[in-house]
């Protein structure tokens, strides 16, 4: 027997997810929906009698009306109606708000529709009674014919008669639904049942519902997919002649449910009109307040854009340092050559490029669930609604935008606060624009090669990356603006929410939230950055064996040669000190002429020993899969001023985009421990020629790179994210060609409008 | 007939009519305001461009601009 399945539904703000938590515990994963790709919360239950239940979140709705598709789960999930029988859930568990309830039992009358057992959780009586109110339980349960049952999710309080209560409806036949369409109505339906699609199951009192439930939900504008055309084509007929016959069926329907519960309200709250919103208006007061209201939305997101930009280093730092002394310690174990590479650069500096986000990731939730926990964020949603919606993007996706300033991977995560797909997906396209902090070292190089010697002023500098800064954000909101009205093309929702009341966070829900936010990340996105590390370590480091050019080649053997020397004179010296038979100072003398020269010669063949490794490095990098890749590359780079020098920098930066200055560090010889402000790598940057002898990174060149670097993603874990956020390579690909014709546009207009005006 | 946007905060008034498209109705008669019901005005949010109104002993907080398609009369 399989175990049973519970739905579990509600409004939003309810504490429904509380709830979950609470019941599920540990057992509580992240999943899809049966069919639909989206998220879905999952967890067992015990249940007195029948055991283990399975315990399955549907998304917070008002209604099970829906339009879009992300409405639609809820009637698909509670109705059960994929193909999959066992996917239909035995019983739903409806959270009902008690300081809302009129609103709130609107969504419970149409689950009775559905011919489903029922049991109604109320939750917030606790806050209903600290104001001298009360809700008639028993009257309530009599008037829905269904268990209602008061449960306080934090303290567990009710738990065992809710469980109880499911037990006692599984084995019990379907209640009768409170409200069903008036006859008149329902002549009307009975054409609709008809052409429902036969894996809904529709019988008796639930075809009615889904009848119901279709005529309300379809017509030519909404998002539906999937909807069979015949179903279509009756509920256009069936809403033709409503309107022939001038019937307002929407009021019609949702006034005649709202009539039942009026009819009602008075005995469900026995005790007179409520002053449960009291604490909630007196902290609105302050927070919605014009001028103090601002400055608390200032000062929140200051502090949460500091915890990512700057209080994130150290947990960074003690990531990389671990990764780091991990590799250590296996480098020093494997014997050097393929193995020891795979293992220590590939796949060690692999599982790195994973782990160095989580810190940011957490602490950028860590804020998200606060402020969603408390009722905060739907104020800022609200707040900023006015100025995202400018440019198509939703009050909600201001926190991600900011975010983004740090990192775009939290910040493309963080777009789940927002309900529908079109918002999420519109707020993770524009992301990436934002100048990242992986952005700073580069532009801080650029910024820096761009000056000539002496001419540097900090003033100019700053200018220019704050410059970088406002452009980005300009240009983001640009592009939201754009891809709104064209690929990412919505209906426009009208923003009818309710302010939640303000509640204290529930931190063992937080920190669950933590976790799996860190799980989904890992799992499902790691694997993906795992194997784009590896495959750009593959990039650089193959072929492993190539012939040294005649200069490298040159300087090898003037090395071995010095080396040899040194060497042979050593060991003569230790062999004639020991004999006894010549004194050192002369034996040194002939050699090198003196002591002083010696140490002098010694100094040199140092320098050339690093001098040749560098090279070899940069040789290597060179013919390397990646290397011949940037020179492939050149003609297409060519006129936005870029070299192919410059074309492997591009290459390396795909796996991070810091990696473009220790990249160039290898291509230029001058070492890979570098940072943007290296004054060595600056200046070789300055001295590289072109072929024709004139400076290669020309002060415009340098602004053609910022300008590539500030619009083109190449960012493989932003793209991993979003392909773990989106479910598909779909987005994440368009995502990559798109910024990568606008940073090659732009760029190319940059760098051929300069040369034009006499910049080059 | 007048605009509910237009109302200060604390005005208690009769909804009469809903404009805007078929979606746009149905969510917010859905949420409670239909035709007749009274409904309290509980604070304009100046900033946001919002306006939170009291209906069924339910809050819901709404834009101007689409507060502005929502015609309310006042109370008998």
């Amino acid at each position: 027997m399989r175990s049973p399945l519970i739905a579990l539904a509600g409004n939003p703000n309810t504490g429904k997810t509380t709830l979950f938590n609470q019941l599920t515990g540990s057992t509580g994963k992240v999943g899809n929906y049966p069919g639909i790709t989206v998220d879905c919360h999952i967890g067992e239950v015990e249940l007195p009698n029948r055991g283990t239940a399975r315990l399955m979140d549907v998304p917070g709705t008002y209604s099970l009306a829906a339009r879009s598709e992300e409405e639609r789960v809820a009637i698909e999930v509670i109705a059960g109606l994929s193909e999959n029988p066992n996917d239909r859930p035995d019983v739903v568990l409806v959270v009902v708000d008690a300081t809302q309830l009129n609103r709130n039992l609107y969504l419970v009358l149409q689950v009775l529709e559905l011919d489903i057992p029922t049991v109604v959780a109320l939750t917030m009586v606790d806050v209903l009674e600290s104001k001298g109110e009360r809700i008639d339980r028993a009257s309530l349960a009599k008037e829905l014919g269904i268990p209602v049952v008061e449960v306080t999710a934090s303290t567990r309080h009710g738990f065992d008669d809710l469980c109880a209560a499911i037990d006692s409806v599984l084995d019990a036949p379907a209640p009768t639904a409170p409200w069903t369409p008036p006859a008149d109505l329902q002549v009307l339906l009975a054409p609709l049942s008809s052409a429902l699609p036969p894996e809904w199951n529709a019988k008796g009192a639930r075809s009615t519902a889904l009848s119901l439930w279709a005529l309300l939900s379809i017509d030519d504008a909404d998002e539906h997919v999937g909807l069979p055309d015949s179903l279509r084509k009756a509920v256009a007929a069936c809403r033709k002649s409503a309107e022939d016959a001038k019937r307002p069926i929407e009021e019609e329907v949702i006034a005649s449910r709202y009539a039942w519960i009026d009819e009602r309200s008075e005995s469900f709250h026995p005790s007179g009109e409520g002053r449960v919103h009291e604490s909630t208006d007196k902290v609105d007061k302050l927070l919605l307040h014009p001028l103090i209201g601002f400055a608390v939305f200032l000062g929140t997101m200051t502090v949460v854009f500091q915890a990512l930009f700057s209080w994130s280093d150290p947990m960074i730092g003690a990531v990389e340092s671990a990764v780091g002394w991990l590799g250590a310690v296996v480098s020093g174990l494997l014997p050097t050559g393929i193995l020891h590479d795979l293992v220590v650069d590939g796949l060690i500096g692999g599982v790195g490029a994973v782990l160095v986000f989580l810190p940011q990731i957490l602490l950028l939730f860590l804020f998200i669930g606060l402020m969603e926990d408390t009722g905060y964020m739907s104020r800022v949603a609200f707040l900023m609604d006015r100025v995202m919606r400018l440019v198509g993007l939703h009050g909600r996706a201001f926190v991600p935008m900011m975010s983004s300033f740090a990192c775009a991977v939290p910040a493309v995560m963080a777009t789940r606060t927002m309900e529908r797909k079109r918002d999420r997906l519109l707020t993770m396209m524009v992301i990436p624009l934002m100048t990242c902090s992986a952005r700073l070292p580069v532009y801080t190089l650029l910024i820096a090669v761009m000056a000539m010697p002496g001419e540097e002023s900090n003033f100019n500098q700053g200018l220019l990356m704050a410059g970088m800064y406002i452009f980005s954000t300009l240009l983001a909101l640009l592009v939201a603006g754009v891809l709104s009205r064209t690929v990412i093309k919505g209906p426009k929702v009208p923003l009818i929410l309710e302010m939640p009341p303000y509640r204290r966070p529930h931190w063992p829900s937080v920190f669950r939230m933590l976790r799996q936010r860190a799980t989904i990340f890992v799992r499902d996105a790691g694997g993906v950055i795992l194997v784009c590390s590896l495959a750009m370590w593959a990039l650089l480091a193959f072929p492993r064996h190539v012939d040294s050019s005649p200069e490298l080649a040159t300087m090898q053997a003037e090395l071995a040669q010095r080396t040899e020397l040194l060497s042979s004179s050593e060991a003569e010296l230790y062999e004639a000190q020991g004999a006894g038979s010549l004194d050192p100072e002369e034996r040194i003398g002939a050699d090198f002429g003196s002591r002083e020269n010696r140490a002098e010669f010694q100094a040199q063949t140092y320098k050339l020993e690093s001098a040749v490794s560098q090279k070899l490095s940069s040789e290597r990098l060179a013919t390397s899969y990646g290397g011949r890749m940037g020179r492939t590359i050149e003609p297409v780079i060519e006129p936005l001023g870029f070299d192919w020098k410059m074309g492997i920098g591009l290459i390396g930066a795909f796996a991070a985009r810091e990696v473009f200055v220790s990249t160039m560090g290898v291509v230029y010889g001058v070492g890979e421990d570098l940072d943007g402000e290296s004054s060595l790598l600056r200046d070789r940057l300055r001295r590289e020629t072109k072929p024709d002898g004139s400076r290669a990174y020309t002060p415009l060149v340098c602004f053609s790179l910022l300008v590539f670097f500030a619009l083109a993603c190449q960012c493989m874990t932003t793209l991993a994210v979003v392909y773990r956020e989106t479910k598909g390579w779909q987005w994440p690909t368009f995502l990559f060609t798109y910024t990568l014709i606008l940073a090659w546009g732009c760029s190319f207009a940059v760098y051929q409008g300069g040369v034009a005006l006499g910049f080059a | 007939m007048t605009p509910l946007s237009s109302l200060g905060p604390d005005s208690t008034v009769k909804l009469s009519q809903l404009g805007g498209d078929r979606s746009f109705q149905r969510r917010l008669m859905e949420l409670g305001l239909l035709p007749g019901t009274p409904l309290r005005v509980v604070r304009r949010v100046p900033m946001g461009g919002v306006l939170e109104i009291e209906v069924r002993r339910s809050r819901v907080t709404l834009r101007m601009s689409e507060a502005s398609q929502v015609l309310v009369t006042p109370l008998d």
